[in-house]
């Protein structure tokens, strides 16, 4: 229906579309929605174009089932497009094929920065890709969690995981900071913790360019006033984050992703630890630039 | 060659035997169980491994390649007496190759070694240590006779030491670990896990192991045929019906209403996945495997197709009776 009224707007001639043209439309890529109301397609075309190499069960020799990568990307389409309404910019800078890392800050209580970076690679790109996250260890430890975790691709983050996927050509996604790094109060939401090292050795073991991300606004959406150590310890995970009507669930703040030029470090990966904290350096130079920059510009309204 | 197979009773053993035995060599067998229809030319000898008589075999018959295949699982026996049988087995074995100028051992071991935990990788290689025995105490034998006979790789470097350590076999004979779980109609999956499992057709294990004897490889390998799946498609393409429950529940029903018996630590094999990487094999022998996962599942179902449920028995019988009236 949306195609019939976009056709009568514009002025043009209003007829009745022959079936054909109407199959021919149920796919448009999103450049060509420009003009009219921003038609976006569905999950399962872009699923369809996933380039991951599938078996006859629809499973990957990873465990990447297709069905539940369908119904996880679902979801996380609705928060992407319809709750959080992201904007992403600058997507072009992730490579369609090959192996490459995407690196960024953490930004809120629990892994909406995670899921929200999946999404875009799932529904920005061309072909669409999966962005395969080195998850906490204790996600593996829970019913329910671990095998979604294992089937959607969210393996443990494991540096023996980490080369065997990008060697396969894989897009992977690290968060540097770590648990760390999710923890960061609703004060210290445009504040980065202190990087992890390993992503860069495993960078230059093997040869993987890395994308910087920023990425904005999950302090916003889940403001964490207080992280519960004890309580977390208990139900073992790492804390349990509190905000001020208590539980994680996050508002629906617009969030921001922005990818950066891709950064190529040469090197084996065994370098002394100052020459490893000195690029390290660099790619958290380069996200802090993103996230100075586009924070000033959203205080004032931008 | 003369070619001794200990555990030549087993239904992978046997195909090994029946391969060696067509390619010309000279095959010879010890197992406490029998193998009515073997062949004339395969000598089989119905003796314990532990025992004198089987020392004789060695002695008598000079074998010049020895494959043991004589280990069990915690499915099959249980408490001190699996104990014996795998380790002192494997030593004994050891002894008698050592004292008996056997030039090639072939250890076959299983994946199970690496343990299943929540943070192991998957695709394991093999410099990775065994994990997990504290919670599966029943495996800590056949963990012990892997790395027993990779001792012997330094111990005699006289001799060429294969250590094997293969996934779980499918297919038309139904024997081994997965086979017997997946045999009646319900299979038992803990609530909430789906690990991916590796499994091969049993022509490619034995397949496997014939190579390993061609090409007389020294060293550790992982044998793996296609990619693994997650349990749950492996049951429903099998035709079977998964039972998900809670692990507390799981606990005390296994051995019951028709569900199969597991040691307690077994569960965590349907917890959380054992997935190796079989590069190094198939790059010492050239070795990939000829049935696919879909195949072999398809073998499986057809030879062991899903028992039928009691009601429709019951009902078949009723009107078998009614009919007859």
């Amino acid at each position: 229906m949306r195609d019939l009224k976009d056709t009568a707007d514009d002025g043009h001639e209003t007829r009745v579309p022959s079936a054909c043209e109407i199959c021919h439309d149920a796919a448009p890529s999103k450049k060509e929605g420009k003009t009219g109301v921003s038609r976006e397609e569905s999950v399962e075309a872009r699923l369809k174009r996933l380039e991951l190499p599938f078996n006859a069960y629809g499973v990957d020799p990873y465990g990447v089932s297709r069905w539940h990568v369908g119904v996880f990307m679902k979801v996380l389409a609705f928060f992407y497009r319809n709750y959080f309404r992201v904007s992403c910019h600058g997507i072009e800078h992730v490579p369609a094929r090959g192996r490459a890392m995407l690196v960024g800050n953490h930004s809120g209580g629990v892994a909406v920065d995670g899921a929200m970076i999946i999404a875009s690679a799932f529904l920005e790109m061309e072909p669409p890709r999966l962005a395969q996250g080195m998850a906490e260890k204790f996600i593996n430890a829970f019913p329910v969690a671990s095998p979604w975790a294992s089937r959607c691709g969210q393996f443990p983050g494991l540096p023996e995981h980490a080369v065997r996927l990008l060697e396969e050509e894989r897009l992977l996604m690290v968060f540097p900071e770590g648990a760390r790094g999710t923890a960061k109060l609703y004060s210290e939401r445009y504040d980065m913790v202190e990087f992890g090292t390993g992503f860069m050795r495993l960078a230059l073991k093997t040869r993987t360019p890395i994308i910087p991300f920023g990425f904005l606004g999950g302090g916003a959406a889940i403001p964490t006033v207080a992280n519960l150590y004890g309580l977390g310890r208990a139900l073992g995970v790492p804390y349990v984050p509190v905000t001020p009507w208590v539980l994680p669930l996050p508002l629906p703040v617009p969030l921001e992703i922005h990818y950066g030029e891709p950064m190529v470090f040469e090197g084996t990966g065994n370098e002394e630890d100052t020459v490893i904290q000195g690029y390290v350096g660099q790619v958290k130079e380069r996200i802090a630039g993103i996230i100075d920059r586009r924070r000033h510009e959203r205080w004032e309204g931008r | 060659m003369r070619i001794l197979i200990l555990g030549i009773g087993g239904a992978v053993a046997r195909r090994v035997a029946l391969e060696l035995r067509e390619q010309g060599h000279q095959v010879t067998g010890i197992d406490t169980r029998p193998w009515e229809d073997a062949p004339a030319d395969v000598e089989v000898h119905q003796v314990d491994l532990r025992k004198r008589a089987a020392e004789e075999v060695f002695r008598a018959r000079r074998p010049e390649v020895v494959v043991h295949m004589a280990t069990v699982t915690s499915l099959r026996v249980q408490g001190e007496e699996r104990h014996r049988i795998n380790l002192g087995g494997t030593r004994v074995v050891f002894e008698h190759c050592r004292a008996y100028g056997v030039k090639h051992v072939v250890f076959v071991g299983r994946h199970t070694f690496y343990g299943a935990a929540p943070d192991s990788p998957l695709y394991h290689t093999e410099d990775e240590p065994p994990k997990e025995l504290a919670s599966f105490p029943e495996l800590a034998d056949l963990v012990a006779a892997d790395l027993y006979a990779a001792t012997a790789l330094w111990r005699d470097p006289g001799m060429t030491t294969s250590v094997l350590r293969m996934c779980y076999t499918l297919g038309p004979s139904a024997q081994g670990t997965l086979a017997t779980f997946l045999r009646g109609r319900r299979v038992p999956m803990v609530m909430g896990y789906d690990p991916l499992f590796q499994f091969m057709h049993e022509e490619d294990v034995a397949d496997a192991i014939v190579r390993t004897v061609e090409k007389r490889v020294r060293g550790i390998f992982n044998v793996t045929g296609p990619q693994p799946l997650p349990l749950s498609v492996i049951i429903r393409e099998t035709g079977r019906l998964p039972v998900p429950l809670p692990m507390p529940v799981l606990r005390q029903l296994i051995g019951r209403f028709g569900l199969p018996r597991l040691p307690p630590g077994a569960l965590y094999h349907l917890k959380y996945p054992i997935v190796m990487d079989g590069h190094a094999f198939h790059e010492a022998t050239g070795f990939t495997h000829r049935h696919d996962e879909v195949q072999t599942l398809q073998a499986f179902r057809e030879a062991w197709p899903p028992p039928r449920p009691r009601r429709q028995e019951m009902r078949e019988f009723l009107g078998a009776l009614t009919s007859a009236r």
